[in-house]
């Protein structure tokens, strides 16, 4: 029986994917090697690792505006998440979001989302429904 | 979210293609942060440099030109923030053809729906500042949090698509800062000396913004007991922004409404020169060769031009490293005219227009010229930069030029 978390209704379509998990912030120009497709900020806990296609679960989202483009221009390229679930994100995350067709949910019924979901999970993130279902973990 | 007739005709695409799609866009935002209605706006300011917005970015807003013009033309006036390229000085900073092409593309989009291209995050400072309560689309972080604090005005972080929506509709989303009962003191700290340059009080910006983390905490700020000036504020507002997403702070007998604490009042943090001396600290490297100093992020008034333009006079900066200023076009041209670029050129410098030096292809100028040491007097920069590959210090402006001419960070 899935763990479903319910949270606020998101943006995006319905996806499924793997988890990418850290308690931290977001800004795809501050965070991110967008040709690459990995995180390239020396002090963010996801350094290093690729992005692409994995639902990001982190905090909060921080900084300048350019990610309401760049979600858009990922995609173009197909070098981009496949789901935003963050606790809060800024109105910048989700016109985005929006923008890009991106799916993208936050503000959680249970609490942290960042402690509830670990890296690898595998997720059905549903925006129109406000839930995000854990469907399988490895122990 | 409740619409009038007019906006349910343009979801409708009875006002044409332009316009369904920006009000859809608004809606979309607007649903997902509970907004009740539109509020109208009097002015619309579009961030979009043409590293964020790639060929797809670039194509999109094609696609939205091509439309008839009475579909196209943006209903108030609609500003743009830093381009990614000025054409006079490109070639010198390593920036290639290729990006040159896409942005003349994307200007000639933005102008067909009637955007005037100030190219400035400044715009408060150098083209109309909004009055107390104005209603506003602003996309620039920055321009948000000097717009909604000093000023009163009443803005979310619109990003460039929500941005050019807002220009083509004439509205935004009620959400957020338009709303009084957002406005209202989260988070309180205190200043307990005067930070000495626009660098410290970048880092009080920092500081500030990393502790509080998110768009909706509101910082109110005391100790302030002397008038910082306007760039004080526009380095405290964008590091701010930049460290922690903030879009409002409030400053007793500064800013300029009246500080209601939300909730119980609880301590105040306290910053003072530990503080700030921790801050700089991060992000110390004396005696590194330097690369590169950048004044900018954000753009930089005339009496920061000025400044720079004495702290250069009668010296040279070093052959292996490049000092570069960005500022609006408008500050450029008085600048031209009143002798300040010519003394920053002459002692080696590049003054450079209507760019900002973070949204002009950083990383590929970096692997083009070879840089990776960067300086500046921005805190803003420094919290950035880092991402594309750069190892930056920030210290006064005085100590940027300084360390310019040795060629090594001192």
């Amino acid at each position: 029986m899935p763990v479903v978390l319910r949270c606020h209704k998101g943006i995006g379509p319905a996806v499924v994917g793997t988890a990418l998990v850290a308690h931290d912030n977001f800004s795809a120009r501050y965070d991110l090697d967008r040709v690459k497709g990995v995180f390239s900020r020396p002090g963010h806990k996801l350094a290093g690792e690729s992005y692409v296609d994995r639902i990001l679960v982190l905090d909060n989202a921080k900084g300048g505006v350019a990610t309401a483009w760049m979600l858009h221009e990922m995609r173009a390229r197909t070098i981009v998440p496949r789901a935003l679930v963050f606790n809060r994100v800024n109105p910048i995350l989700a016109q985005g979001a929006a923008f890009g067709d991106v799916a993208l949910v936050e503000r959680f019924a249970d609490g942290d989302v960042t402690r509830l979901i670990r890296t690898g999970d595998e997720l059905r993130v549903d925006p129109a429904a406000g839930l995000v279902e854990i469907l399988s973990r490895d122990r | 979210m409740r619409l009038n007739d007019e906006e349910r005709a343009m979801l409708a695409g009875e006002l044409g293609e332009v316009r369904r799609w920006a009000l859809a866009h608004q809606v979309a935002v607007g649903e997902f942060f509970d907004a009740a209605d539109f509020v109208p706006v009097s002015q619309a300011h579009v961030m979009a440099d043409t590293e964020s917005l790639g060929e797809a970015g670039v194509r999109f807003l094609e696609q939205l030109a091509a439309a008839p013009q009475a579909e196209r033309r943006v209903r108030v006036p609609t500003i743009t923030d830093p381009r990614g390229i000025d054409f006079a000085v490109y070639r010198r900073l390593g920036q290639s053809e290729r990006m040159a092409a896409l942005e003349r593309r994307a200007i000639d989009a933005l102008r067909a729906f009637g955007a005037l291209m100030t190219d400035t995050c400044i715009n408060y400072q150098t083209i109309m500042a909004p009055l107390r309560g104005e209603h506003l689309a602003y996309g620039d972080t920055g321009v948000v949090i000097y717009s909604n604090s000093v000023l009163g005005a009443r803005s979310n972080f619109e990003g460039g698509p929500s941005a050019l929506a807002a220009g083509l509709t004439a509205r935004a989303p009620r959400y957020g800062y338009h709303l009084d009962e957002r406005r209202r003191a989260t988070r309180r700290f205190r200043l307990s000396g005067p930070p000495r340059d626009l660098a410290e009080w970048g880092a009080v910006g920092g500081i500030v913004g990393e502790a509080c983390g998110s768009y909706w905490e509101v910082p109110l700020v005391e100790g302030v007991e002397t008038i910082p000036g306007s760039d004080a504020l526009k380095h405290f507002g964008t590091a701010a922004a930049s460290f922690g997403s903030v879009a409002l702070f409030h400053m007793p007998r500064i800013t300029a409404e009246d500080a209601v604490v939300a909730g119980p009042s609880a301590e105040a943090v306290q910053i003072g020169r530990a503080e700030i001396d921790a801050f700089l600290a991060r992000y110390a490297a004396p005696g590194d060769k330097l690369d590169l100093v950048v004044f900018g992020a954000p753009q930089l008034s005339l009496f920061e031009v000025e400044a720079v333009a004495q702290a250069l006079d009668g010296r040279r900066i070093h052959a292996d490293t490049t000092l570069l200023v960005t500022t609006s076009p408008e500050i450029k041209h008085a600048a031209d005219r009143m002798g300040l670029t010519q003394r920053v050129e002459a002692a080696g410098g590049v003054v450079a227009q209507g760019i900002c030096f973070y949204q002009s292809y950083a990383r590929e100028m970096a692997e083009a010229n070879g840089w990776t040491r960067l300086m500046t007097n921005s805190a803003k920069l420094v919290n950035i930069i880092g991402g594309y590959g750069y190892r930056p210090t920030l210290a006064s402006l005085g100590r940027c030029v300084d360390s310019a001419v040795a060629g090594r960070v001192l």
